[in-house]
């Protein structure tokens, strides 16, 4: 509460002074902070704050709002902060939709936009701009690591299943596109489908030896409840976006035992990662998620590139974010040439932790410098 | 394809039916009664779950958990009846709409605020989780066949209610004739307090059994809601055996429909535009049925306003 009231303050603040410095860098956050899926949004601007509180630089100034999950809102957010504010750097958008809305036309218009989350494959390859950097993933990342990592493992008849829209069926074939093989089964549910009994028994008449589901939110709650009780014996897989700290919780035991693809572990072992992970629960008392690596990871990209740059000058700004010479929680991480990044995709298993709370542990590397097979299309 | 599958799915479509009656049967008696549309009923789906969890978290017992999200509901369902609701009756069905509109955001933003965006945690206790295994070698949740069990009681109770005791008396009175019953001296607002609370504690009494096998968030409620408006609608508006008859075959057709559908079009279309169009056909497959049924019996199966 008193991060929110502090923020809120900062807030109020930064819109009515107007003595801000010439040199001083604006940064635009748009983030989902209120309705569906908000704890993302939450996450991502933690991460972020985090960060620049670690740095303790006082001429960086992020102004925040909340896009409320709606494309209409994010779209003239963005406009007031580029006319009226002035920002220098945009970012914070969560979900796919909403950065297709948004992301074409502020970079268009000269405005860095860094993404913390949303990859759509269009971004990646088509419509890719020199403005636009992609700190989190190619939508396509997780679960093509995921296909790779069953094909590894020897499963030879997964069944595999996700929403019936845009994002569901790219799942789906990111799978398809690294795991390889035929698969038994695709199930098509419907976009926030509480009920999944009749899937379940479908999976549980096919000759299947494993699953992979992409079901983000609370839809994915609901899936794990029914499934444990349902007596089917088969390994679960699946993207990191169903297996958050935050989300498993809610799951409880029935997520123990399932497996998920990630660009990030809480027990990742590196020196940035134990700074991060050790701030966030001292600041905000509860375990970070991968949306908050991605928030911190965008941040610290941001003060990195600061460090050589100010935005004003543009190419040598650009070319500052391009080096992402900074320390990323995750490990490695460059930049590819349509500004997506080459990088690890990690394997963690959910397991009950010290408190008897489900929790993820890391078991290891998937894929190693994967790379979105969209960077072919990009011309820049 | 086979007859396990085939009797699983039928058991999952009637389970669905089961809690979607729950649902309708409130709507439909607070239509029949008061001749009110009440869009925030999905509101005390969600209270009832909400207070089941949080009950069940502090004391660790599903069945005081339960309870209280009943209780809850009805409470909160007696509350908005006395402060809102009864200012609506002599009003037009769209300001009822718009007002019990507002409502739902009220009650979505309130939940939010009290208890956060996260979902809560409520599972089914630890004696009903696991399964049972039919004949044909079909394994099935017992807590599945536990929601139909008492679907299947309280259709039995409401029935009892309605056709044998004074209350039953009073609210079919209502149903056939509502200025008369007033009229003859019977307490027409305590009664309409009484059927609207009925209502919202079955609906709450939904939310709290389902909230345990699906997950207790806010806005939890509104796509049942538009379900139980179907079932209503199929059924013949302030009817409640067509209630029960729209719940089942709603229920079942949805299930097995979402089954189906994509097998059927993999007859004659490589497979993953038949799931494809299989699934999309699926998710309009209840709306089609309504539309047929209307454009035979205008009013639903059984309508209470003949």
């Amino acid at each position: 509460m008193k991060q929110i009231t502090r923020l809120g303050l900062g807030l109020l603040l930064s819109s009515s002074l107007v003595t801000a410095h010439a040199d001083d860098v604006k940064i635009g956050m748009i983030t989902t902070l209120s309705g569906g899926g908000s704890h993302l949004g939450v996450d991502v601007r933690d991460g972020f704050m985090l960060a620049l509180e670690q740095s303790g630089r006082d001429d960086v100034e992020v102004l925040i709002q909340d896009d409320a999950r709606r494309p209409d809102l994010a779209r003239s957010l963005s406009n007031e902060f580029m006319q009226r504010d002035k920002v220098d750097i945009l970012t914070g958008i969560i979900w796919s939709n909403l950065a297709m809305a948004v992301v074409p036309s502020v970079v268009r218009q000269g405005t860095f936009y860094l993404s913390p989350n949303a990859g759509p494959s269009d971004l990646a390859g088509r419509m890719c701009h020199e403005n636009y950097f992609n700190v989190a993933y190619q939508n396509d990342n997780l679960h093509g690591a995921m296909g790779a990592y069953m094909r590894k493992e020897g499963y030879e008849h997964p069944i595999i299943m996700a929403p019936n829209y845009p994002a569901g069926t790219d799942a789906l074939a990111g799978f398809k596109h690294l795991y390889e093989g035929e698969v038994v089964g695709e199930l098509y549910t419907q976009m926030g489908q509480t009920d999944y009994a009749a899937e379940i028994a479908q999976i549980r008449d096919s000759d299947a030896d494993s699953l992979f589901f992409f079901l983000p939110g609370g839809m994915g709650i609901s899936f794990m409840k029914q499934w444990e009780s349902s007596g089917v014996e088969m390994p679960i897989f699946g993207a990191a976006f169903s297996f958050d700290e935050i989300l498993i919780k809610a799951v409880g035991s029935a997520a123990i035992g399932a497996r998920n693809t990630s660009l990030w572990a809480y027990d990742l072992e590196n020196e940035a990662n134990d700074r991060f992970v050790e701030g966030f629960q001292a600041t905000y008392s509860r375990m970070p998620t991968l949306y908050a690596a991605q928030g911190y990871d965008t941040a610290n990209l941001i003060l990195s590139a600061l460090e050589t740059a100010h935005p004003d000058d543009k190419d040598a700004f650009r070319e500052a974010l391009r080096a992402a010479d900074f320390d990323s929680v995750r490990g490695e991480f460059r930049f590819g040439p349509n500004q997506h990044p080459i990088q690890d995709i990690y394997v963690r298993e959910v397991v009950e932790g010290d408190d008897g709370e489900p929790t993820n542990r890391l078991m290891g590397i998937a894929v190693e410098d994967i790379q979105d097979v969209y960077f072919e299309q990009c011309q820049m | 394809m086979s007859v396990t599958l085939l009797i699983e799915q039928l058991l999952n479509g009637v389970q669905l039916g089961t809690m979607l009656f729950l649902m309708a049967s409130g709507l439909t008696l607070v239509f029949g009664v008061m001749g009110l549309i009440n869009l925030a009923h999905g509101s005390f789906y969600m209270v009832g779950a909400y207070a089941t969890a949080t009950v069940t978290a502090s004391t660790g017992s599903f069945l005081l958990g339960l309870g209280a999200g009943i209780a809850a509901a009805a409470l909160v369902g007696a509350l908005v009846e006395l402060l809102v609701i009864r200012r609506l009756y002599h009003r037009p069905h769209l300001d009822q709409v718009l007002a019990t509109f507002a409502l739902i955001l009220i009650f979505s933003e309130g939940t939010r605020w009290i208890f956060g965006s996260s979902p809560l945690w409520l599972s089914p206790p630890s004696w009903l989780t696991g399964f049972v295994t039919l004949p044909g070698d079909t394994r099935y949740p017992i807590y599945r066949l536990v929601l139909i069990g008492m679907g299947i009681a309280i259709s039995i109770a409401l029935y009892l209610l309605i056709s044998r005791t004074r209350l039953g008396m009073r609210i079919r009175a209502g149903e056939s004739d509502r200025e008369m019953i007033g009229a003859l001296g019977v307490n027409i607002s305590k009664l309409y307090t009484l059927v609207f609370a009925l209502g919202a504690g079955l609906a709450g009494l939904a939310g709290a059994l389902v909230g345990a096998l699906q997950s207790v968030q806010v806005g939890m409620g509104e796509p049942v809601l538009i379900l139980a408006f179907v079932v209503i609608v199929i059924g013949g508006i302030g009817s409640i055996k067509g209630a029960l008859l729209g719940a089942l075959l709603v229920g079942i057709v949805d299930t097995l429909g979402r089954v189906y559908l994509p097998i059927f079009f993999q007859a004659f279309m490589p497979p993953s535009e038949a799931t494809g169009v299989g699934s999309a056909l699926a998710a309009m497959l209840i709306y089609i049925l309504m539309a047929v049924i209307l454009a035979f019996k205008p009013k639903g199966l059984f309508s209470a306003h003949d």
